[in-house]
């Protein structure tokens, strides 16, 4: 979750490099809505929903869904899922704060659901939302889309719709800014700080 | 949080943070086919009851069972509490049993602080990590439930800060109002007491609220009023003459209902004593909103389990 690349804006970092500026943003996200478009088109009786994984994966569901309808036609329903509960590290670390999920109204049961996150890494907030979202319901199938993939994958998932592969060492960190959560549309990339000792188990993304 | 034992060791932002997991939870579970979270798999719940509950025990024991942690319940009868074993034995025995969490309802005000000291103890000497909830300690606290009647007062409210909340009844034997009294309070709410002189507490004085003297007075002015039942079987001589007297002077009745606001809400903690403190068609009007708190008890307790219980140990 983004939440986890949060509070490092302190100014103590080597200083981040702008992978995507606000126009490769908006660029990014009306391809990927154009492609959503093309993959979906052979089954429009399905009916598609965008389920956005919070925090930054809930409004980037929501732009997606305006472009698909500014180029398609028809908006795909929009919600949001919370894998938190569903999490394998919830014991490493003290309890998380919950977040939004909003099923759409009509559910996804038989809808082609693409799960919407803004960087993907581990793949293991992934696997989480995947459980999450099948307590809800039984999509016709699941895709997902992401704006950054950043590689280190630790589960064999992967993204049907990627923005940007980014290769990173797990020593860097990508942060995704959006003007609904943040000051700005932008995307970053920094090394991290050197981080205290033996803390390796809490990287910055390692959950993404 | 390693244990919770009493509303005052929540600030306003620890307060705000378990009912926004609250909400969350309730809004995780809405309309789903499987209503089970694996949050809490492997994690063992003990409920320890020395008193009688339905409400409390059965809600801890659905929460804990929503999010997949084994759940047993213990209770005074039919225990070895009836052939003489102390709390603190007890309370050992169930930690070394491997409980990730006992929670306690005693009629001895304290018992849970108690355990909880006892509990950090043996961690100490033993590294098991056994977390403590009071589910009620005498005529103490119960901070449950006053967290239950929180979230029920911010759905039907919106908010808590700013809103004028009555307790009426019986406060010297009500842990309940305690609770809600200091949690209300530390939320921004103004909080009155009406009661008989004889039941309330002394050092009420000192309580974050006032007291009203009438019942028919202050009504018009209140958001929400929480009628509390007169605990009969905690009182050692008489308080007021009659059960009718009492009926009268403070009990919620229609006539009086309709001194309230329109928006207002009523609360009653249960389990309710109609015609007492309640009239039956106030328990069941619109404005009641006595099954919403049920409803909420069981995502106020799975919001508290998951704050004790689903992170790394502080």
């Amino acid at each position: 979750m983004a939440d986890d690349r949060r509070g490092d804006e302190a100014g103590t970092h080597p200083p981040a490099r702008e992978l995507l500026s606000a126009a490769d943003v908006t660029r990014t996200i009306a391809r990927i809505a154009h492609q959503i478009i093309e993959k979906t088109a052979g089954s429009p009786e399905a009916g598609v929903v965008l389920i956005g994984i919070p925090t930054r994966g809930t409004p980037l569901a929501r732009r997606l869904a305006a472009a698909v309808a500014e180029f398609g036609g028809t908006a795909p329903a929009v919600g949001s899922v919370d894998p938190t509960l569903h999490r394998d590290d919830l014991r490493r670390r003290p309890a998380r704060p919950l977040e939004d999920t909003v099923v759409p109204e009509g559910g996804f049961d038989d809808k082609l659901v693409v799960l919407v996150d803004d960087v993907l890494m581990s793949g293991r907030t992934v696997r989480a939302a995947l459980d999450a979202l099948s307590d809800h319901g039984r999509p016709r199938a699941v895709q997902l889309a992401v704006l950054v993939d950043r590689g280190h994958r630790e589960l064999p998932i992967r993204a049907d719709y990627v923005g940007k592969n980014v290769p990173t060492s797990r020593d860097e960190q990508i942060r995704v800014l959006l003007t609904e959560t943040d000051d700005r549309d932008a995307v970053l990339l920094r090394r991290s700080a050197p981080s205290p000792a033996g803390a390796s188990s809490t990287g910055p993304g390692e959950d993404a | 949080m390693k244990h919770l034992l009493s509303v005052t060791d929540l600030d306003a932002a620890a307060a705000t943070g378990l009912l926004d997991t609250s909400d969350r939870l309730k809004q995780a579970l809405l309309g789903r086919e499987v209503r089970k979270l694996p949050t809490l798999r492997g994690r063992t719940v003990i409920t320890l009851f020395y008193e009688d509950s339905t409400r409390t025990r059965v809600s801890f024991e659905v929460a804990g069972k929503w999010m997949s942690a084994d759940t047993v319940n213990v209770s005074a009868k039919g225990s070895s509490v009836s052939k003489g074993e102390s709390l603190r034995d007890t309370g050992l025995t169930l930690s070394a049993m491997g409980a990730d969490c006992v929670i306690v309802r005693h009629p001895a005000s304290g018992a849970a602080h108690r355990l909880a000291a006892w509990s950090d103890r043996d961690r100490d000497a033993t590294g098991t990590h056994t977390s403590v909830v009071n589910a009620g300690d005498g005529t103490h606290e119960h901070p449950t439930q006053a967290l239950l009647d929180a979230a029920t007062l911010r759905d039907r409210l919106g908010s808590v800060a700013g809103r004028r909340i009555g307790i009426v009844g019986d406060v010297l034997h009500s842990r309940v109002a305690r609770s809600n009294v200091f949690l209300l309070a530390t939320l921004g709410a103004e909080v009155v007491l009406v009661a008989p002189p004889t039941l309330l507490p002394v050092g009420v004085e000192q309580w974050p609220c006032r007291v009203g003297p009438e019942l028919d007075a202050e009504l018009p002015t209140l958001d929400a009023v929480m009628m509390l039942r007169v605990q009969a079987e905690r009182m050692r001589g008489s308080f007021f003459p009659s059960a009718r007297e009492y009926a009268v002077g403070y009990g919620l009745s229609q006539e009086r209902a309709a001194l309230l606001p329109e928006h207002a809400v009523v609360l009653h903690p249960g389990p309710m004593m109609r015609g007492m403190e309640i009239a039956p068609a106030v328990a069941d009007s619109p404005g009641a909103a006595i099954l919403a708190q049920v409803r909420n008890g069981v995502h106020v307790r799975m919001a508290v389990l998951y704050h004790l219980l689903a992170g790394a140990p502080e």
